[in-house]
């Protein structure tokens, strides 16, 4: 655990709860022209008009690209070190570095490399594994799962106020606006 | 948010997902059949009677590992039995499985969604089922590790010339690979359980299974980026390894196997299985399950539309085989064309070209690809012929090559066909746990579905009325 310099809020942040997409739309966009920015959707599928609103810059494809170059390259480097370096062997008047024939295996190591880069890059990006969040103790958070739309805003913002940040998100909604313990 | 029929911009107007269905419908429908439903007595009785085959493989290859692999109707001349056989059967049931989801959702195909779990859990338990039978062929099983590439005290490697190795990465990245893209599609469904589970065991164990998800924005964007990418990067792969293992026949100089057309004839082969695995598992656990709303006879047509594609382009792999033969002008590919036709495997063949080239013929006619029990029928057709096909090529292109002094008969034994059943039988119990306790269709793609559906309602009221 890192040491804080400043004493922990007491608060995690402040969670609203909405009936539609359209409405939790509204109000990411009322509460960024309010200045705040360290939000976060929790939503029953993906919207790519949140998305667009609250996510930062994605480098998960820069890291399937890289796992994908690994992968090609201890495939064939794999492949050129036991055949030509290792146990050079001649098989059928072949050159030792016979590459064409190494090309199948390079390839199933780039996909595989690719892929696992993709699978375990968006699981830590994420940083799941994770069992505990403190917005699972939001009521009708199950409902997350389900039909019902959060927002929340995080204490860390620089914008955020025990009072004023509750006090706007109830304008936004007709539904549950709750403080988060940590 | 009530849907309307969900008809996608020059559709033929089949609904994909029945009229009346609203995100709440769906993700409690989908998710009571796992956590509210429990086991019927049916669904004991399916499974006991799989996990009765199940014992009789462990059976078989215990004595396997006893006896070695002479307990097969194995001989000098055909080396290839069923082991063989089978693998290509199963990889190949697996592979439009992936085919499904991978690639109908890069083509951004919606009426996937309903199917596509089903279809890759189909690819990876038919891919456990297929990585069963190379390793128990190798004659020392328990030496199987040498085929991976590890220093060793011997100074040996594994010969990367070799399609048998090409094979072994294939596969390996088929399985590993197809596992992950089934697992990260559900997760998020997998959190929808753990929201809906009243009791704590279930709770515990989805909420473990789903590692902590919560729908967050971030997550989603990565999410979907990473499944995007996935389906991008199994495309290729599914090709690869049924080309691969192709090549385990190509490569070699036997009569019928020696051909460049192979690698394209089996992915095609494979999707052609595949497909028919999909509707044999599709229809009954749709009618069992009452989800008529979700897979609607729009899937099973277009399934069935898919099936009757494949068959045909398999159909002309069929017939180049014979032409190539004839044209090629090489006694000995033309022998094992009259050989198959005439000879001793005769029926096998016959049998093979009813299945798989004339029977899904019937699919051209809109009242068969829509009666759901004469579809379930030919697909069941169609798993034998694809059977048989492999049958064929294995068999009869080695019992009678070059030398006729060398010829000989592949009879299957006792053995060959327990350890054949087992398998069916493992594939089955899988099926059978996995339809008991995760979501047999993705829960979150179809509130996604719902939503965009709504979306466009909204949009245009005009259209909308009716």
């Amino acid at each position: 655990m890192r040491a804080r310099r400043e004493p922990r809020p007491q608060w995690y942040g402040c969670l609203a709860e909405f009936e539609s997409a359209d409405e939790l739309l509204a109000a990411v966009k009322a509460a960024r022209a309010a200045n705040y920015s360290l939000m976060e959707a929790y939503t029953p599928h993906p919207i790519e008009k949140v998305s667009d609103e609250l996510a930062h810059k994605n480098h998960l494809p820069l890291i399937v690209l890289i796992g994908g170059a690994v992968g090609a390259l201890t495939g064939f480097c794999l492949q050129y070190y036991t055949a030509a370096i290792s146990y050079p062997l001649n098989v059928g008047g072949k050159p030792l570095n016979s590459w064409p024939s190494f090309i199948v295996v390079t390839f199933e190591m780039t996909i595989l490399f690719a892929a696992m880069a993709a699978v375990l890059g968006m699981f830590a990006l994420n940083r799941l594994p994770q069992p505990y969040h403190p917005v699972f103790h939001a009521p009708n958070f199950e409902l997350a799962s389900r039909n019902r739309y959060f927002l929340l805003i995080k204490s860390r913002d620089s914008n955020y106020d025990p009072v004023k940040t509750p006090e706007l998100l109830r304008t936004l909604t007709t539904l549950s606006v709750v403080d988060l313990p940590f | 948010m009530t849907s309307k029929d969900h008809v996608a911009p020059g559709d033929s107007g089949e609904p994909i997902l029945a009229s009346g269905h609203d995100m709440v419908s769906i993700t409690d429908k989908i998710s009571s059949l796992v956590l509210a439903r429990g086991a019927s007595r049916g669904w004991y009785l399916g499974a006991g009677v799989a996990f009765a085959l199940v014992l009789l493989l462990l059976v078989s290859l215990s004595y396997l590992l006893l006896k070695g692999v002479g307990i097969w109707g194995l001989n000098n001349r055909v080396a290839w039995g069923f082991a063989i056989i089978n693998f290509v059967w199963w990889i190949g049931i697996g592979h439009a499985g992936t085919l499904i989801s991978a690639i109908l959702l890069l083509l951004k195909q919606q009426w996937r969604t309903s199917i596509n779990r089903f279809a890759e859990a189909v690819a990876v338990f038919a891919v456990i089922c297929a990585g069963i039978f190379p390793v128990i062929h190798l004659g020392r099983p328990w030496l199987a590790h040498w085929l991976l590439p590890y220093p060793n005290t011997m100074g040996l490697w594994p010969q990367f010339r070799s399609p048998l190795v090409w094979d072994v990465f294939a596969v390996a990245t088929y399985a590993s690979v197809s596992t992950v893209f089934w697992y990260v599609g559900l997760v998020p469904d997998l959190a929808t359980l753990r929201d809906r589970a009243t009791r704590r065991w279930p709770k515990m164990v989805y909420g473990f299974l789903c590692m902590g998800w919560r729908g967050a924005t971030h997550h989603w964007d990565r999410y979907e980026t990473a499944y995007l990418l996935l389906a991008g990067l199994i495309t290729p792969l599914v090709v690869s390894v049924h080309s691969v293992i192709a090549f385990d026949f190509a490569v070699s100089v036997v009569p019928g196997w020696h051909t460049t057309i192979f690698p394209v004839y089996f992915v095609i082969g494979a999707a052609f299985s595949g497909f028919a695995m999909v509707l044999t598992i599709a229809i009954p656990v749709r009618a069992i399950y009452g989800l008529e709303d979700f897979i609607t006879i729009r899937h099973i047509e277009n399934l069935a539309k898919m099936l009757l594609c494949t068959g045909l382009i398999l159909s002309y792999g069929y017939l180049m085989e014979i032409f190539i033969a004839w044209y090629g002008s090489n006694g000995f590919e033309q022998f094992m064309i009259r050989n198959r036709m005439t000879g001793p495997y005769a029926p096998a063949y016959w049998s093979l070209i009813s299945c798989n080239v004339l029977i899904p013929q019937l699919l051209w006619s809109q009242r068969i690809r829509r009666n759901t029990r004469f579809l379930l029928a030919i697909a069941l057709v169609v798993n034998i012929g694809m059977w048989l096909e492999r049958f064929i090529i294995v068999v009869t292109s080695l019992h009678r090559d070059y030398l006729p002094a060398n010829w000989d008969m592949y009879v299957p034994t006792f053995w060959d066909w327990s350890t054949y059943a087992g398998t069916i039988g493992l594939f089955v119990l899988l099926l059978f746990l996995f339809i008991r306790f995760m979501p047999v269709i993705s829960i979150f793609e179809m509130r996604t579905l719902v939503e965009q559906a709504g979306e466009e309602d909204s949009k245009t009221p005009d259209e909308a009325q009716p």
